[in-house]
């Protein structure tokens, strides 16, 4: 019989393995941000030990970051603990870039715009969000601080063998449908844990055709479905897309390299643990209703009943706190904030799609939206092909690049009672300043609702439909 | 890591299903570069307004809940993000013990790497516990060994626990000392690998 990608990468790492105990596989890249690192240096230093490879060690800043006014950073605690890696980074010689290096940016954006996320490997890195990088046929996930430090100082994790999942996804999306729109879609249809203690193998018509960026928009959202990581086997896209990138070899080192990832694709008689179906035809764009983000409902819909619905105390709570009646319809639903970025949708194709949208219309008065770059790269490029001037001649704020409003650590907070349409991956109470709510969209999704103050069907806004 | 064997304490029943981090320990309170100080925190944005006045009503702050030390909670708890910082706050607050049908794996594995005995226990058990533990005074003991429930009225309840995880909590055992036992193995597997072509190295940008 075959194996799957999840299979043939996991035997590959294997360092050591026991009866009835975790594997101890190996790390072949490890990104460190400044938020779940500072503990990890710390528990070094007081047991005397080193960072084994320093080489397959990457750091950055990200999550604090302020995303305008960069040279002043007013919160003195946030400051620490920039500082406080940029010395752990000094004293364990691992590489670094900080605040206003070309390279920063969010974690799982520079990982693949460097081509440190490469098929095969396994990544890891204190954020949920790892599973980003599975976009590429690798095997990524978040870890805590305890294993940070384990890392930093073993380059392996003691890790149970995870099991493997199959969601396969029939057809192609429809026009106007994103990979925004699938990942949400899939997390509503199968809920918030449907994929605890399994690795995802995303298959199918409609994920063959996206994009790496598309690819890597699904992926990251792997732990929303509850799964340890998610994943897509390498193909010609991956291959393409990493050509010429900073980490990656040339010529016939690329060539050969390049028909390894390949190899790794899961094999056509491979069995999965589990295997789930959705037919992309059905997935129209998406917007989260509540405070967790398997409470979402397509764009034609409303919010939900309580008297159908089993689990009733956590609906009426969810709606409670939105500010949102029950079946109550989405179109209905009036926002003051929009953010586009974050590590699920702040890639350049995710500005460009936005900014197709934007061209030649105003941001609604009454709304507050801000741009923020995956970045520094992305914000480059995007400049260069003029979306900055699009979005800001719209009344968008342009912000330099970090993880900014998704989770609202640095100075990019939504206000008590404040609504904001945004890229991100978590609509949890209080995630992007207390007292906020937020409702989780595409980016094109997102731009229509800075325009219009309210959600809309952006395939009827690009149709000229009135709204 | 302190080695744990049994703890006996007051239950606080939290009857929420998918309890996420970001609850648990809100993201304002990430920016500490220590482990300790967070149980303050713990549950802060149903406990406190922006104001940091209580804001009542959060059942944990009831003075009958005071000292309770064994979280039950509904399924899936601790998902969202990897904070540790969520394990931290709950220890440090007093939570020895969490009682849940289900967990995200990230903090599951957290959670045990900091001797919280974490136990996963059937829907219908845990929910005849949250309506006896309701008025702050059930106590249960939790013995790891025998991996067992009893409360004062004598009940017990086997429960399920990996034994990898039961090890190290009754050892208190760090995980990479018993990593760095297999250092020659690392090694080996090391010397398998290929040279990378280009490999990372300090070129001084931190300066």
């Amino acid at each position: 019989m075959g194996k799957t990608i999840i299979e043939k990468i996991w035997e590959n790492h294997i360092v050591h393995s026991e009866a009835d105990k975790p594997d101890l596989i190996y790390i072949d890249q490890h990104l460190v941000h400044e938020v779940t690192s500072p503990q990890a240096f710390e528990g070094l230093r007081l047991n005397d030990r080193k960072v084994r490879r320093p080489d397959l060690t990457y750091a950055t800043m990200d999550h604090n970051v302020p995303t305008r006014g960069r040279d002043v950073i007013k919160d003195e605690i946030s400051k620490k603990q920039m500082e406080t890696l940029r010395k752990n980074c000094a004293d364990f010689g691992i590489r670094l870039a900080d605040m206003h290096h070309p390279d920063q940016g969010i974690v799982h954006v520079i990982g693949p715009q460097l081509g440190l996320t490469q098929p095969g490997k396994t990544i890891v890195c204190g954020d949920s969000h790892t599973s980003t990088h599975g976009a590429f046929g690798a095997l990524a996930f978040g870890i805590g601080t305890s294993e940070v430090e384990h890392v930093l100082a073993t380059q392996t994790l003691m890790q149970s063998e995870p099991k493997t999942m199959n969601v396969r996804v029939n057809g192609d999306l429809e026009a106007g449908v994103t990979a925004k729109d699938l990942i949400l879609a899939i997390i509503a249809k199968f809920g918030v844990k449907f994929g605890t203690g399994h690795v995802i193998e995303y298959t199918g018509e409609a994920i063959r055709n996206l994009s790496m960026e598309g690819r890597m928009t699904v992926c990251n959202m792997s732990i929303e479905g509850g799964a340890r990581a998610g994943l897509i086997s390498p193909d010609a896209t991956t291959v393409e897309f990493l050509r010429g990138r900073e980490y990656v070899p040339e010529g016939e080192a690329f060539d050969s390299l390049a028909g390894k990832w390949l190899e790794l694709a899961t094999d056509e008689d491979a069995e999965y643990d589990v295997t789930l179906e959705i037919d992309a035809g059905e997935v129209e764009p998406q917007v989260s209703w509540g405070t967790n983000p398997g409470m979402v409902v397509p764009i034609s819909a409303a919010t939900p009943k309580i008297s159908n619905v089993e689990n009733k105390d956590e609906v009426r709570r969810a709606l409670e706190y939105m500010g949102l009646g029950e079946d109550q319809p989405i179109t209905s639903i009036e926002i003051d904030h929009v953010f586009i970025g974050s590590c699920t949708n702040s890639r350049l194709p995710d500005l460009q799609n936005a900014a197709d949208i934007v061209k030649g219309h105003r941001v609604k008065e009454g709304v507050r939206a801000i741009v923020v770059p995956g970045s520094f790269s992305v914000k480059m490029q995007a400049e260069e092909l003029g979306l900055d001037r699009i979005f800001k001649d719209a009344g968008f704020e342009w912000r330099e690049s970090g993880c900014s409003m998704c989770l609202a650590m640095n100075d990019d907070i939504v206000p008590a009672g404040g609504r904001c349409a945004s890229t991100s991956n978590r609509n949890f109470e209080g995630r992007q300043g207390s007292g906020a709510r937020t409702h989780l969209v595409s980016p094109e999704m997102a731009a229509v609702a800075a325009i219009e103050g309210t959600f809309t069907d952006v395939r009827k806004f690009t149709a000229g439909v009135p709204s | 890591m302190e080695a744990i064997s049994e703890h006996r304490g007051k239950v606080f029943p939290l009857e929420r299903s998918n309890v996420d981090t970001d609850q648990i320990i809100p993201k304002q309170f990430l920016k500490r570069v220590e482990r300790t100080g967070f149980g303050q925190f713990v549950f802060h944005n149903w406990r406190f307004d922006d104001d940091g006045n209580r804001r009542g009503g959060f059942e944990l702050d009831d003075a009958k809940f005071e000292g309770a030390s064994v979280l039950l909670a509904g399924e899936n708890f601790g998902c969202g993000s990897s904070r540790e910082h969520a394990p931290w706050a709950l220890l440090d607050y007093g939570f020895r013990v969490i009682i849940a049908p289900s967990y995200a794996d990230i903090f599951y594995n957290n959670a045990f790497k900091n001797g919280i005995i974490l136990i996963k226990a059937d829907e219908g058990k845990i929910r005849d516990w949250m309506r006896k533990s309701e008025d702050g005074t059930y106590n249960i003991h939790v013995d790891l060994k025998q991996q067992e429930i009893t409360d004062d009225d004598g009940n017990a309840v086997p429960f399920d626990i990996p034994g990898y995880h039961k090890e190290k909590l009754l050892n208190g055992w760090d995980d990479i000392a018993l990593t760095l036992l297999l250092d020659e193995k690392i090694k080996e597997y090391e010397a398998k690998q290929p040279k990378a072509v280009t490999p990372l190295a300090n070129d001084g940008i931190f300066k």
